[in-house]
């Protein structure tokens, strides 16, 4: 009869209406500032500096290849090399600065990185007062710990974690066979003379 | 002790009426039932503003305010300041006189129709012999507002909301009246405290004896319940501000208090309009069932019209908006024809009120809900399948 969808259709509301106050999968709403939900594990906003141990600058996995700065689509990133009192490169980046206000997020500074030192941030509350300086970000800005990309992405650190380790162990090994293989000459040399 | 509360504002009146020297008295009394009409609708239109934010929020599954004060409640609060002091814009080419006198005109009227409502036993501003014409009367100058905000504005969208408003508050305005004229028809008084008189009594000494109560009235009621909805613009009748397609209708060219008082005129005339139908079909203040009749008046009445402001509340949040032809075919192809069907069928139910044979009773209220369900059905299916009221078929669309 004519009016039956109508009350089909209070039915409905009310339920949602009662079923909001005590069922938490009809009330879905996060109350932002209050409560936070988790991001997922590919969540991903601007990228980060990557460094192991303890000393921010130090620590820092990059090298200053550039590979990144020149990759880059929107061409956000600008890099410096460190160079030592004679002019050499010290495989070390002196200047490291990002602009998020131009960065697209689109994660290929972070796929072409041999060295895996950038990586994505989920970091999203970046607001600030000042709209050029103040979304410039430096190296020092940009410099977050292994245990804070451990903390972002777990299983994606875990994976790198685990291909620097044995990269490590690899060059380990090479250095020990190089250091097994040439005191040999050298003992042989100090004999001779 | 019953009498006390029933009476205390109609003696808290008296008092301070009495107070005053003998020639202030007449001017005193008239001014202080004003003063608490507005003054208590006012609150009430904050009040209402928070409870359907909140009502709304959780029909859609979700909180609704509450960053304002404990649980939003200040929510109203701030809504008023906002709309205080937002800057009042007028258009260049507006017409600034009729631009400025619209919200007044469409305030006033709304406010002048709650001077006939009963709120409670001997608590009425006027008592007015055609109380019932008055507050038509009144509520049909919203109309004339609607169309000086529209016309005035200088905005083709503020004219076409306006030119909608007019059409359909025009149709709708002949269901709602005819709708209460079953009543009238039966008590043979357009004073309302006449017809709130006509309801006292209990039939089977605990049930009360409204005039919902009855297959006609239940009819009217309801009829008159869609009418008023779309009297005062509230979803799904709310075409003249429909955002989608009008941007706001009449109030485009409106902000600031202006716009804020549009929205205290619509809510205090969906108030009044909810106090009428109370005061037609709902016994006015009386109790529910004789048992509870211990309760003071004007609280029956407070109850039953928080009682309709979450029913507007909940039929805004279920029912989509409806397309303009449809509005108009519903009023004049629908609710028109049975609302003057219902008119015989209250006729029918006046005559037969002499019946004596045994089940009678039971006999006239089958009869004449049947008198009423009948052409309702066969109208209803005749409109769905023939008439384009039914669904949609769209023949451009796979």
């Amino acid at each position: 009869m004519l009016g039956s969808g109508i009350v089909k259709g209070f039915v409905e509301t009310a339920r949602n209406f009662v079923g909001s106050f005590h069922d938490p999968g009809r009330l879905v709403t996060i109350e932002y500032p209050d409560e936070r939900q988790e991001l997922p594990e590919n969540s991903r906003n601007f990228p980060m500096l990557v460094y192991d141990g303890d000393d921010r600058m130090k620590g820092l996995r990059c090298v200053a290849c550039k590979i990144c700065e020149k990759e880059c689509p929107p061409q956000c990133i600008y890099i410096e090399v460190e160079r030592d009192a004679r002019g050499k490169a010290l495989k070390h980046p002196r200047i490291f600065d990002l602009d998020i206000s131009v960065c697209m997020s689109c994660q290929i500074c972070v796929e072409v990185c041999p060295f895996d030192a950038i990586k994505m941030d989920t970091a999203f509350e970046l607001s600030t007062d000042n709209r050029f300086g103040g979304l410039l970000l430096n190296k020092h800005q940009l410099a977050k710990p292994n245990s804070y990309y451990r903390a972002i992405h777990p299983l994606e650190a875990a994976e790198v974690d685990e291909r620097l380790a044995a990269e490590q162990a690899r060059a380990a090994a090479k250095a020990k066979a190089a250091a097994a293989k040439a005191p040999a000459p050298a003992a042989a040399n100090a004999v001779a003379t | 002790m019953f009498e006390l509360f029933d009476q205390l504002f109609v003696n808290l009146k008296h008092a301070v009426v009495g107070a005053l020297p003998e020639g202030w008295q007449v001017l005193a009394s008239p001014l202080i039932s004003a003063a608490a009409i507005l003054g208590v609708f006012a609150s009430l239109f904050a009040l209402t503003v928070l409870v359907e934010r909140k009502g709304l929020g959780r029909i859609q599954n979700r909180p609704g305010p509450n960053r304002v004060g404990p649980a939003g409640l200040l929510q109203p609060l701030a809504d008023f300041i906002k709309a205080l002091t937002k800057e009042d814009i007028v258009p260049v080419s507006a017409d600034k006189v009729l631009h400025f006198l619209a919200p007044v005109v469409m305030l006033a009227p709304v406010l002048l129709a709650y001077a006939v409502l009963p709120f409670g036993r001997n608590m009425v501003a006027v008592d007015f012999d055609a109380g019932l014409l008055f507050f038509f009367a009144a509520g049909a100058c919203v109309e004339l507002a609607v169309f000086m905000a529209g016309w005035s504005s200088h905005n083709k969208f503020s004219l076409l909301g306006a030119m909608r408003a007019i059409a359909q508050m025009i149709s709708y305005e002949l269901p709602l009246i005819l709708a209460t004229l079953g009543v009238v028809m039966l008590v043979g008084s357009l004073s309302l405290v006449d017809i709130v008189a006509s309801q006292a009594g209990h039939h089977w000494g605990w049930l009360a004896r409204w005039w919902v109560f009855t297959p006609w009235g239940l009819a009217a009621f309801v009829i008159f319940l869609i009418a008023a909805t779309a009297e005062s613009n509230r979803a799904p009748f709310d075409l003249p501000e429909g955002e989608a397609e009008l941007v706001a209708g009449h109030l485009v060219e409106y902000s600031g208090f202006k716009y804020a008082i549009f929205f205290i005129a619509e809510y205090l005339g969906l108030f009044a309009v909810s106090a009428l139908a109370i005061t037609l079909f709902l016994g006015g203040w009386h109790a529910p069932v004789a048992a509870l009749d211990w309760l003071p008046s004007w609280f029956w009445f407070g109850a039953k019209l928080a009682g309709f402001i979450v029913f507007f509340i909940w039929v805004r949040g279920t029912l989509p908006r409806v397309r303009v032809d449809h509005l108009m075919g519903f009023a004049w192809k629908f609710l028109l024809p049975l609302v003057l069907w219902n008119l015989v069928v209250a006729a029918v139910w006046w005559y037969s009120r002499g019946w004596a044979f045994a089940g009678a009773g039971i006999l006239r209220w089958v009869g004449c809900a049947a008198m009423i369900l009948i052409p309702y059905s066969l109208l209803g299916r005749a409109l769905y399948t023939r008439h384009g009221l039914g669904p949609r078929t769209y023949r451009l669309a796979a």
